[in-house]
């Protein structure tokens, strides 16, 4: 009969835990608590004052966040999405083997080590109306005949955002992918080629079943971190043309450093807390859902 | 005897820690990385302080104007660890000084200095008859122009109006000189909004009054139009709607606009061979007026230096604070960032090699008009910002656009 061992565990876990709650769990309930006062970022020590759930009626009758709301939804299907069509098959591509298989790895997960501020101001200078080499190269292969606004136009800045987060975070989950490719052992691929699988087939049932949960768990995280996107907009367009890159987060920043308002501002973080608890926990169905399903 | 020896060695050395602890005094100062005083020349400022001060370690920090607001705001919670000098904008001391901020220095400032420096300057740094620093940087936006493409064009003179300027893009674009004659920074920025109050301001037209939003109708509307007219009829550069000042002055000092509106800055920077292909060909003149309503334009673009509430060395930072803002100085420096200071003007030295900037400065400077002094400056220009933009890129009208700015406005919460 095996020993209980649960006090150990929560032994264990207690550093863990304590730290957690210092950091995360005591900022976010002062956050939940503020959401319902009317306190303002101010020199003059005024006390909060406790103004019900009337932070919330403002904000969430709020027609510019709702529209802040639709585009950060905009930008986080696209990105991920983007990520993980492109991640797939590159990190197939990478698991291969040919020669200088490790030179390509290598500057394939350069743009992901590179700071988001760096890859914003990067992509701000290519994207750059007069002098950006996408416009230069565009003109100079006769794609285009003229120079384009392409962070200045609200129809077209933030596809260009997307791009620009694509490129950075797509390597994260091919080489997620690729750790979990490598796990697969040969023979199986060997064994479905004996029996005559398709490469459709292969990556069917032999590829997808290992992927599957590594792959859910990263693109969960990109799917969190995407959600709350803030400094690559803050960088790259600061929330124009015309509030056409202005995503939830940045009503939050506004709220409080720009107007002062603290309450109201943390009525904007709780309200986008609460919605990226909901995607988390809608990936959580899904990948006990995905193992579920997952042949033994 | 020896007892008597470890006392004065004791207190010698107490002194010792003592003296090196004023030596040590480090104080904290930001400052913005664009438009007027350079980084260099802030840096050598301040080289030029610490000689004579010693006693004194400056630490400077450099952010986009962009950030300055905010760094500002957020360092609050930092104590000790934050400013003991900022830079500030002219449209933030009301909302600092409400907010408790900054420090009310008015009982510091000798009250003869207030005859001796602009009046410009002093609405920089004043609300409700306090005031929260000194002032610094004094600037408006001018006109600037390129003197051989007028020429090229048949103009010998400037534009008086802003009719008479729109006539000469035409005649520049039409004769092939180039494509977009003029420049502006119109993104959705608190640079679009300098040009808007300006424009505003030439066409008769007030923001605010009582607090209650004018800016949808008279002259005010008219300024919008008038900017829409000019991106339309392909007078203004298309890419002004993504500029900023830094970018105006490459497109103008990259010979690629006649004309482009921007702070005194621009005129050394434009006139330096080493950055600029226009170098001797650039003219300044006071922004233009509108026929029978304004003789030219300007709006207050000045900035201050104040000391935040926070600040454990205010007698430090206001030390360093009148350093800066000396006369001394700032005519030391006085190529990027004219002085605040009246005697100024008139001394062949500041005017020497830039004759021309004093000259329009001599008129701009009394002309220039303030954007709203309110608390809740920042919200209303923000929404500003949005509303323009979207006219300007031709999602709303004018009038549709400035109502829906007004209405946001009304919305602001107390």
């Amino acid at each position: 009969m095996p020993r209980d061992r649960s006090s150990e565990r929560w032994l264990f876990l207690l550093p863990a835990l304590i730290i957690l709650s210092v950091l995360t769990a005591w900022p976010l309930i002062q956050t939940i608590w503020l959401s319902f006062t009317d306190m303002e970022i101010s020199a003059r020590g005024q006390p909060a004052r406790w103004v019900g759930v009337e932070n919330y009626l403002y904000t969430l009758t709020d027609p510019d966040f709702h529209d802040a709301l639709a585009r950060t939804l905009y930008f986080t299907i696209a990105s991920v999405g983007l990520e993980t069509i492109i991640a797939v098959p590159v990190a197939i591509l990478l698991s291969l083997e040919f020669p200088g298989r490790t030179v390509l790895r290598v500057i394939i997960i350069l743009p992901w080590a590179l700071p988001t501020i760096v890859n914003a101001i990067m992509w701000r200078l290519i994207l750059h109306p007069d002098y950006g080499s996408l416009n230069a190269a565009l003109v100079q292969l006769g794609i285009s005949h003229e120079y384009e606004s392409w962070l200045g136009d609200p129809d077209r800045a933030m596809t260009m955002i997307v791009l620009a987060d694509v490129w950075k975070n797509y390597p994260l989950i091919a080489f997620v992918v690729l750790a979990a490719l490598q796990t697969i052992p040969r023979e199986l691929f060997d064994a479905a080629r004996v029996e005559g699988a398709s490469a459709w087939q292969q990556f069917r049932r032999i590829v997808m079943p290992s992927i599957i949960g590594p792959l859910l768990v990263v693109v969960v995280l990109r799917t969190i971190e995407a959600f709350r996107v803030f400094d690559i907009i803050y960088v790259m367009t600061k929330g124009g043309p015309a509030d056409s890159t202005k995503t939830g987060s940045f009503f939050v920043y506004q709220e409080y450093f720009q107007y002062l308002r603290a309450g109201s501002g943390a009525s904007y973080a709780t309200a986008m807390a609460v919605m990226s608890g909901a995607l988390i926990a809608f990936y959580f169905i899904l990948l006990r859902f995905s193992q579920k399903r997952r042949p033994k | 005897m020896w007892r008597k020896t470890a006392v004065y060695a004791v207190a010698a050395y107490i002194g010792l820690w003592a003296s090196a602890a004023v030596a040590e005094t480090t104080i904290n100062a930001i400052f913005m990385s664009q438009t007027a005083y350079s980084e260099s020349d802030v840096r050598g400022m301040t080289a030029d302080f610490q000689k004579e001060n010693p006693d004194v370690i400056v630490n400077l920090e450099f952010v986009p104007y962009e950030a300055l607001h905010d760094k500002i705001v957020a360092a609050q919670g930092g104590g000790g660890q934050g400013y003991d000098v900022v830079l500030f904008d002219v449209i933030w001391p009301a909302e600092f000084a409400e907010k408790g901020f900054l420090l009310d220095v008015t009982d510091r400032i000798p009250p003869d200095m207030t005859d001796q420096v602009l009046d410009g300057a002093w609405t920089t740094v004043g609300y409700n008859g306090r005031r929260y620093g000194m002032p610094w940087i004094l600037d408006t936006k001018y006109l600037f122009y390129n003197t051989e493409m007028l020429k090229m064009a048949g103009f010998t003179a400037p534009p008086k109006t802003w009719n008479e300027l729109a006539s000469q893009a035409r005649a520049i674009k039409e004769k092939g000189v180039v494509k977009h004659p003029i420049v502006w920074s119109w993104s959705q920025s608190e640079a679009m909004i300098c040009d808007y109050t300006l424009l505003s301001a030439a066409f008769g037209g007030s923001i605010l009054s009582n607090g209650e939003p004018t800016f949808e109708r008279g002259g005010s509307l008219k300024a919008v139009e008038f900017m829409k007219a000019t991106l339309d009829e392909g007078l203004s550069n298309p890419s002004s709607r993504e500029y900023l000042e830094e970018d105006v002055r490459h497109v103008f000092s990259n010979g690629e606009a006649a004309f482009a509106l921007n702070w005194t800055y621009m005129n050394a920077l434009a006139n330096d061979p080493a950055q600029s292909k226009v170098a001797g060909k650039v003219g300044i003149a006071p922004a233009p007026g509108v026929d029978g309503i304004s003789e030219l334009s300007a709006v207050n673009g000045s900035m201050g230096l104040g000391i935040p509430a926070s600040s454990g060395h205010v007698e430090e930072a206001w030390r360093y604070i009148v350093f800066l803002t000396s006369r001394q100085t700032q005519e030391k420096y006085a190529k990027l960032s004219l002085p605040i200071w009246k005697a100024s003007y008139s001394d062949a030295k500041v005017a020497a090699g830039q004759e021309d900037v004093v000259a329009a400065a001599n008129q701009s400077l009394r002309a220039m008009v303030p954007r709203p002094i309110v608390a809740a400056y920042t919200e209303i220009s923000s929404i500003l910002q949005r509303q323009i933009h979207a006219v300007l890129l031709g999602e709303l009208s004018p009038s549709e656009g400035l109502e829906k700015a007004a209405e946001r406005v009304r919305r602001i919460r107390p």
